[in-house]
């Protein structure tokens, strides 16, 4: 069982960006302590991707239970980006809303998003998204019964779309080098709006764009990581432990926060414009930066740490 | 129905509801109070300036504290879709937006989107879907995405497609569908006045998020509320 086998995986070692979901939370949680709710013997599997003549997975390509982490019970979601691109489906979004539901009842000392998705899976757009509001709504309840949700997001497929904003509900988001948090994808907005407007095959231009370190940078994410698991764990517990209250005066301080963010940088071009203006002293170095490196310069950086989200 | 149109018939006295650039905001006096209006007009695309504009209004509007409802108006295009955008966190300012309308919703003020025109992917997740219950106008056009796009990434033939999203609302654009979903919750009737179908959503309005039940019971969505109430029960389960 893949379970069984990542059990065993150092957490050291195991590279978050290649690990399958099942793969990051069993190595997330403390050892032999997830408990996975409908896991794959159950065979929910979606009814509408037989119309598509594509095959379907056990669990709809997302994992969802209950773990300890520094003994403390959490619950976690985490996404198969290698199951159609981690995207939400009818089952895979009511598998989220579900977990985020129990909270408000199991009131655990947190709530972990593994994302890595695309966003709303076509073949069934409308349940996907309207999940996707669902989660939104379940996310703000959760926060404000005072229970912290934290996002963690660095796998292949990055956090597209409705995956996008579900991460802008959080309250507190990790990120890693391969972790990308944007809305339209760079193919997306190539299609629609040529390539001058965005080249999706520029690597170094979506990385700089959508990339962990920018997001950082700019306060889009409050941790960066090394691409491992222990790494992301320790991650969230250091977020756990300092997440923002969901009310008016957290919401009225990233009011300011955007606000002062587009004045400052909406005439920027280029990402190492923004991180120019940050402060940063060599923003052409920063895609080459290794995580030590790259977290000095963030402590330089006023606008990277916050509590308005 | 237009925007205008609209704004009439909620609001026989007048009102003080403006449009800039395609983003709506104001009010006017409404049933024994104040009705709050934010909101996209034009099939206006939805970008970072625009989202934290219509925040901004949902903000002052619980920050005054006067628990009156908000109407969320949209008539929009997708997300704006570009490298400036991105560049700047659309997900963070989309997100807010939703944010904001959802505190709102958990301060008191109840709030009814009413989709009259076109709205897609992160632009109706924003709005329209942040709102406790959600209206709709016929002739009304939600879409995740139009079927040529859904025919270009699924790989499958247009023709294909429009046959079975004759009988498959799970992806297929339009009212009737996301109606079926559950995400919209009732299509008003243009040919009654406005501001009294208004009134009656916000006196009906029921607590918690009901719309995988209604997708259930719709046929839209037919396992989301089972799935859902099947997590919730292993959860509980210790």
């Amino acid at each position: 069982m893949a379970g069984a086998h990542a059990a065993s995986t150092d957490p050291d070692a195991l590279s978050w960006y290649e690990a399958t979901a099942r793969q990051r939370v069993v190595a997330l949680a403390d050892p032999g302590s997830f408990r996975e709710f409908l896991p794959p013997t159950e065979r929910r599997m979606s009814p509408h991707l037989p119309l598509f003549d594509l095959p379907r997975a056990f669990d709809d390509g997302i994992v969802v239970g209950r773990a300890k982490l520094d003994g403390k019970t959490v619950l976690v979601a985490a996404q198969e980006g290698r199951f159609m691109g981690g995207a939400f489906g009818e089952i895979h979004g009511a598998k989220l809303v579900g977990l985020l539901r129990a909270a408000l009842t199991l009131k655990p000392a947190a709530a972990l998003i593994l994302f890595d998705t695309g966003g709303v899976r076509l073949q069934e757009a409308n349940a996907g998204e309207t999940a996707i509001a669902e989660t939104m709504r379940a996310i703000v309840d959760v926060r404000a019964a005072g229970i912290p949700v934290i996002g963690l997001i660095g796998g292949r497929a990055g956090c597209y779309g409705g995956g996008g904003l579900i991460a802008g509900t959080c309250s507190r988001l990790a990120v890693s080098e391969g972790g990308r948090i944007s809305v339209s994808g760079p193919e997306v907005i190539e299609t629609n709006k040529g390539a001058e407007e965005f080249d999706s095959r520029d690597r170094a231009l979506v990385w700089r764009t959508m990339g962990g370190k920018h997001r950082r940078l700019i306060g889009g994410a409050d941790a960066f990581c090394a691409d491992s698991v222990s790494a992301f764990r320790e991650a969230a517990l250091d977020l756990i432990g300092r997440a923002p209250a969901f009310d008016l005066a957290t919401l009225e301080a990233e009011q300011a926060r955007l606000e002062s963010r587009l004045a400052r940088f909406g005439d920027c071009r280029d990402a190492t414009d923004v991180w120019a203006r940050l402060g940063v002293n060599d923003p052409d170095a920063v895609p080459a930066m290794d995580t030590r490196a790259f977290d000095e310069t963030v402590a330089r950086v006023r606008e990277a740490d916050h509590d308005a989200r | 129905m237009t925007l205008a149109e609209i704004l009439a018939g909620l609001f026989p006295q007048g009102h003080s509801v403006s449009v800039r650039d395609g983003l709506v905001t104001g009010g006017g006096a409404f049933a024994d109070g104040t009705l709050h209006v934010v909101g996209v007009d034009g099939d206006t695309p939805l970008g970072v300036d625009g989202a934290l504009v219509l925040s901004r209004a949902v903000l002052d509007a619980v920050r005054a504290g006067d628990r009156a409802p908000i109407l969320v108006v949209v008539d929009s295009d997708s997300q704006r879709m570009s490298r400036r955008d991105e560049l700047l966190g659309l997900n963070e300012c989309l997100a807010h937006l939703a944010k904001a309308l959802l505190l709102a919703d958990r301060s008191g003020h109840p709030t009814i989107g009413l989709i009259y025109g076109h709205s897609a992917a992160g632009a109706f997740i924003a709005t329209a879907l942040a709102t406790r219950v959600l209206a709709a106008l016929p002739g009304a056009n939600p879409s995740v995405m139009d079927l040529p796009s859904v025919a270009k990434v699924t790989k499958l033939p247009l023709d294909k497609l429009q046959e079975m999203a004759k009988s498959t609302p799970v992806f297929a654009p339009g009212i009737d569908n996301m109606v079926a979903t559950g995400a919209v919750h009732v299509v008003l009737d243009p040919a009654k006045p406005l501001d009294g179908q208004i009134r009656d959503l916000i006196t009906n309005l029921q607590p918690g998020d009901d719309r995988d039940r209604l997708g259930e019971e719709r046929g839209g969505r037919p396992v989301a509320r089972g799935i859902s109430a099947a997590v919730i029960a292993q959860a509980g389960r210790g």
